[in-house]
């Protein structure tokens, strides 16, 4: 009961900032487009699969959830800094409603996100198939990544700090060292070192692989991600226990 | 019956000892206002009552429930208006009292019922749909503190809860304040001396983590030897008069 009104609550808080819109629904949208009208001028002999929407879609997929990180940590950042927090931590709710009720609404709104984009590559050339809601599944639970580091950084630091770090730090992040926007095999040595030790380029291959129902490909790039989801949760989590104790 | 009975209560951050040995006693149903400089320890204090902070030594006990050992227990009977505002900014007025009641346990329909009642206990009927964050810092507020009574809580912790606001929203709230005497019991942190002399049934004072007063307005003046309530905080806190 309590999770699902703090949840209900949170959603509220998110979808009222119509910032939150643009960049949670209308830039990967803004992205699809530019990089589509980029993909039909490159020539066929320049042999560039980068931008084909069967790579793109599920890049732009991961892309919009990076912002997760945003909203989410900006919210808790907000709660905390605000003194809302304070009073919730007053009041009968526990750990886990905490963790649920922030959690919930980005998986929900990652879930909406990433239908529209795929939706959207629909218009674009992408084939419609089964396998997009297994795509639309696997992007679902690779959030959890980014709502994760959103956690962490709302409990850790002020609104504006987060704002820097989600909002511009990881979704460059992201975005550079995932191969939607740069051809990793192409450019190889260190930067591919980086790119295979970051958990986003993994991201970005589980929800390819994910397009093809081609398991044995996603299963060890969705392991390397969950891994990551798993110990960036329970650093959160125990931040989070922390200044609920007033520690 | 006691509400509140504070044993020996420490809290040390560090080296720093932010409260020393606190002991205290608050009657059911009084309004007990802690009076002290800045960094007297007075938050802390709150803060630890409102299971917010583990005391590094001793223990209290809201009706008979230890901190230490109850917290979740304690904290259904609670409520807190903390120092700043603590309102929903997207939410609507109507909604953020909905969400404070829900969370305490009223099903949607009591939610429903004592959001209404509570605005209008608190003059908030006319904003019931408007956003928290568009509100006046008056009303936001006193939104807060509305927040904070919706649970019917049987301790009420309000933490300086007219700072900043107009001589006229002060005047307001302490009105909703000392409708609450003898019903609930309230414990109120504040700087404005004449707030306490107003509201308050008793007043403790701290300094530098201890208590070193505790009584009535007039207790107090007649202790120090003083004319009014100024005075007498000034003289316990070691100034001149």
């Amino acid at each position: 009961m309590r999770v699902v009104l703090f949840s209900k609550r949170n959603t509220k808080e998110i979808i009222r900032e119509p910032l939150n819109f643009f960049f949670g629904l209308g830039f990967p949208l803004i992205l699809l487009l530019l990089l589509s009208i980029i993909n039909a001028s490159i020539p066929a002999e320049a042999n560039n699969a980068m931008f084909e929407i069967d790579n793109l879609a599920p890049g732009l997929a991961m892309f919009g959830t990076a912002f997760m990180a945003l909203f989410s940590g900006t919210l808790v950042a907000k709660d905390r800094t605000s003194s809302f927090l304070m009073r919730l931590f007053a009041s009968p709710m526990t750990a886990t409603d905490f963790i649920l009720g922030y959690t919930l609404p980005m998986i929900a709104m990652t879930a909406v996100q990433c239908t529209i984009t795929f939706l959207a590559s629909l218009i674009f050339g992408l084939q419609f198939t089964v396998s997009i809601l297994f795509a639309i599944l696997i992007t679902v639970i690779t959030s959890f990544l980014f709502v994760g580091i959103g956690l962490l950084c709302g409990t850790l630091l002020n609104d504006k700090a987060v704002g820097g770090i989600c909002g511009a730090l990881v979704t460059n992040i992201a975005g550079w060292f995932s191969g939607i926007f740069i051809p990793i095999d192409l450019i190889g040595g260190a930067f591919k070192v980086i790119t295979d030790i970051l958990p986003f380029y993994h991201v970005v291959e589980a929800i390819k692989a994910a397009l093809q129902v081609d398991f044995s490909v996603m299963l060890p790039h969705l392991g390397v991600v969950l891994a990551y989801a798993l110990i960036i949760y329970i650093i959160a989590i125990y931040a989070f226990n922390n200044k609920m104790k007033g520690d | 019956m006691d509400a509140i009975v504070t044993t020996n209560l420490v809290k040390k951050y560090g080296d720093f000892t932010a409260v020393d040995d606190l002991n205290l006693t608050i009657k059911q149903g009084e309004l007990f206002s802690l009076l002290g400089l800045n960094g007297a320890g007075k938050t802390t204090v709150i803060k630890m009552l409102s299971c917010l902070s583990k005391p590094t030594g001793g223990d209290a006990f809201l009706l008979g429930d230890s901190i230490n050992e109850k917290p979740q227990s304690i904290k259904k009977i609670i409520n807190l208006s903390p120092q700043e505002t603590a309102v929903a900014p997207n939410l609507t007025v109507k909604e953020n009292l909905e969400l404070i009641a829900g969370l305490y346990g009223q099903n949607s329909k009591n939610s429903q019922k004592s959001a209404a009642l509570t605005a209008n206990r608190f003059g908030l009927d006319d904003v019931m749909s408007k956003k928290a964050k568009i509100l006046s810092g008056g009303m936001q507020r006193r939104l807060s503190i509305a927040m904070a009574l919706i649970s019917s809580p049987e301790i009420l912790f309000l933490d300086e809860p007219t700072l900043g606001l107009d001589v006229l929203a002060r005047r307001e709230l302490w009105a909703a304040i000392k409708a609450l005497k003898g019903k609930v019991t309230v414990v109120l942190t504040t700087h404005y001396l004449e707030e306490a002399e107003a509201l308050s049934d008793r007043v403790g004072i701290m300094a530098k983590g201890k208590s070193v007063a505790v009584g009535t307005v007039s207790d107090l003046i007649g202790q120090t030897g003083t004319t009014k309530l100024e005075d007498a905080f000034i003289a316990l806190n070691g100034g001149a008069i």
